[in-house]
């Protein structure tokens, strides 16, 4: 018959290992693995969610992680000035502690010093003028004159405005349940009561929440100290320096830092976000959780994909020995097993990735803290889907063991 | 040149004291395109003789050659080569449920992997075509009769071309005329082929396929050593 012709594999000792190594092989491996997984669709769409599932609670958390990072340092990044004085023992900004006037004045003895400029902060109680609901927002008190603050949005007329008594501006992106400031100053003026005083809102900025406040208000040093009478006009929460042109700013930080008594600490503006940002990384422990709840999602995506793998192994063990005996080597089912596990990893990962994106979307409308599908978080979250289906894997081919094909007699 | 020759071949299970012996020092000889049955009580000893002449179990003492390559003192490697040179069918024909009869029978090739798909392809198609299921090709086991099941495996344990085809009870799980019809096929192809077979039953209808019976006891060896 026609199967007698032909180069006979059976014919002397193979001169290579055919199921020990090599793409092909690999391929075949794969190949197989993949119809494996294909045969039962009902398995094969409950592994699939599994990994899903992991999948989005990492991107929720990472998510949140990085929103929190970045929004805690929105008004820090809008601050234009080279190095900024903060008391030795400010853990952040939203809860700083003051300290006296005077070191920006000591500050100015530094020839590359142009200019200071004092930020007072304070934690204060606006009302809704719709629904007389209380709640604290962050009041930033500057002459509006120095231009050190850049916050996106505002206008010179709203700069302007705010040197008038008891006049603010308000953030366009604070929490709804502030009221809908922004609509109704399209229409007409809008007038509530800022720390039990009367206050105008004049005009807007755009900062939006950040996990140390609800919402922002803006006004000048004087009506600062009107709507927070206890806080003393010589006590200022940050120094705002600027420094002459050309001048270096780590020189500069270095030189402020021998002169300036150590109740203060000299950051530059990098410096200064890093320092917000350390503080919700560690000091607080947001960035911990968050780091937890990664870690939750990885051990309960290992163990949905291990007991997956398992349990196709255990049903399977007849084949694999069958296979055994056939000729394919222990790391030939090692890679169908690996095989499986690296299907599962990348058939998770693309509907954990569009749904994540879903989910940033509802969280950016719904909660309003922006979250963002960056190429980075992508590429990160894949690597530990990838890591997560790998560790799996591994713990599922030790029950590769008990595919004896002497036992198949 | 014999395609198995054995001398001396005792094996145990266990260790020690509570070893059981049951092999007690086999001589044995298949000449290559021979058609061997292997009958015996259950416990005789047989499987394991199987098992040992397909490279499944290491040989504990005496000597065991296969194709030639001597299986006692081999190594893992050794014996997985031994084992692609080898076809095996079994009990219950032990196919992938989630191949194809094709695909299951292109598994056989597979480990060969000079083989490009479509030869493999076009090869699984003719030995299905061999054993009468042609049509069959694309079928999934479990749609399949116990009689086209071990069809597939016996065209699965003939595709690579093997020097040496062993079968484990073939006909257990099939009906009288079944087991006898698919016998007479792996007869045949065997004859035409060229092809030995060392076939272990209990099943005396098919007795009439052989060209030599062996029979066993208690590990001992009592008709028909030699040829």
């Amino acid at each position: 018959m026609a199967l007698a012709g032909g180069p006979g594999p059976h014919r002397g000792k193979p001169r290579w290992d055919p199921s020990g190594g090599g793409a092909l092989s690999v391929f075949l491996a794969f190949r197989l693995a993949w119809r494996q997984l294909r045969h039962e669709k009902s398995r094969l769409a409950a592994a699939i969610s599994g990994v899903v599932f992991a999948c989005l609670l990492i991107f929720m958390q990472l998510g949140f992680m990085t929103a929190l990072f970045e929004s805690a340092v929105q008004i820090q990044k809008s601050l234009n000035a080279d190095l900024f004085l903060m008391h030795s023992t400010t853990e952040a900004l939203w809860r700083s502690t003051p300290f006296p006037r005077a070191r920006l004045a000591q500050a100015l003895a530094l020839p590359e010093v142009e200019r200071v400029a004092p930020i007072y902060v304070q934690n204060v109680v606006w009302r809704n003028p719709e629904t007389s609901l209380k709640r604290t927002l962050l009041l930033f008190g500057v002459d509006p004159t120095s231009g050190v603050v850049g916050f996106p949005g505002l206008t010179a007329d709203g700069l302007a405005a705010i040197t008038k008594p008891d006049v603010i501006l308000f953030d366009a992106r604070a929490k709804p349940e502030f009221g809908a400031v922004p609509s109704w100053l399209a229409v007409g003026p809008v007038v509530s009561e800022l720390g039990n005083r009367r206050a105008e809102v004049a005009g807007l900025f755009e900062i939006g929440a950040t996990f140390g406040s609800e919402g922002n208000a803006l006004t000048s040093e004087a009506n600062f100290w009107r709507f927070v009478p206890n806080h003393s006009p010589a006590q200022v929460n940050v120094g705002a320096i600027v420094l002459r042109a050309g001048a270096d700013a780590a020189a500069a930080q270095a030189a402020l830092r021998r002169i300036l008594p150590d109740d203060v600490m000299v950051l530059t503006k990098p410096g200064l976000i890093a320092f917000e940002k350390n503080y919700w990384a560690n000091t607080a422990p947001v960035g911990f959780i968050f780091g937890l709840g990664v870690v939750i999602g990885l051990i309960v995506g290992c163990v949905i994909v291990y007991q997956i793998l398992f349990s196709d192994i255990s049903r399977h063990i007849g084949e694999y020995a069958t296979l055994k005996a056939m000729g394919y080597t222990n790391g030939y089912l090692v890679r169908v097993v690996m095989g499986e596990a690296l299907i599962l990893a990348v058939l998770g990962y693309i509907p954990g990735w569009i749904l994540g994106l879903g989910l940033y979307e509802l969280a950016s409308a719904q909660i309003f803290i922006p979250l963002t599908m960056t190429v980075e978080k992508s590429i990160g979250v894949f690597a530990l889907i990838f890591g997560m289906c790998v560790i799996s894997g591994l713990l599922a081919i030790r029950k590769l063991k008990d595919a004896n094909p002497a036992d198949m007699f | 040149m014999d395609a198995v020759r054995i001398s001396g071949l005792t094996h145990r299970f266990g260790d020690g004291e509570t070893a059981k012996p049951v092999l007690h020092g086999l001589d044995l000889g298949v000449a290559a395109g021979e058609v061997v049955l292997l009958t015996g009580p259950s416990g005789s000893g047989k499987t394991t003789l199987l098992t040992l002449i397909g490279g499944l179990r290491a040989v504990q003492e005496g000597s065991c050659v296969v194709l030639g390559t001597e299986l006692a003192g081999a190594d893992e490697a050794t014996r997985v080569a031994v084992r692609r040179r080898v076809g095996f069918i079994f009990q219950h024909h032990n196919l992938l449920g989630f191949l194809t009869a094709r695909q299951n029978v292109a598994m056989a090739l597979e480990v060969d992997a000079r083989l490009s798909e479509a030869a493999r392809l076009m090869r699984a198609d003719a030995m299905l075509d061999a054993v009468g299921i042609g049509e069959k090709a694309r079928a999934y086991p479990a749609t399949l009769s116990g009689g086209q099941r071990q069809r597939v495996a016996i065209a699965r344990a003939l595709a690579n071309e093997p020097g040496l085809i062993l079968a484990d009870e073939p006909t257990a799980a099939l009906d009288a005329r079944t087991g006898h019809e698919t016998m007479e096929l792996l007869q045949r192809l065997a004859k035409e082929q060229r092809r030995t077979v060392f076939i272990v039953t209990h099943d005396p209808r098919i007795h009439d396929i052989a060209d030599r019976i062996i029979a066993m006891e208690d590990g001992h060896i009592i008709e028909g050593a030699h040829a």
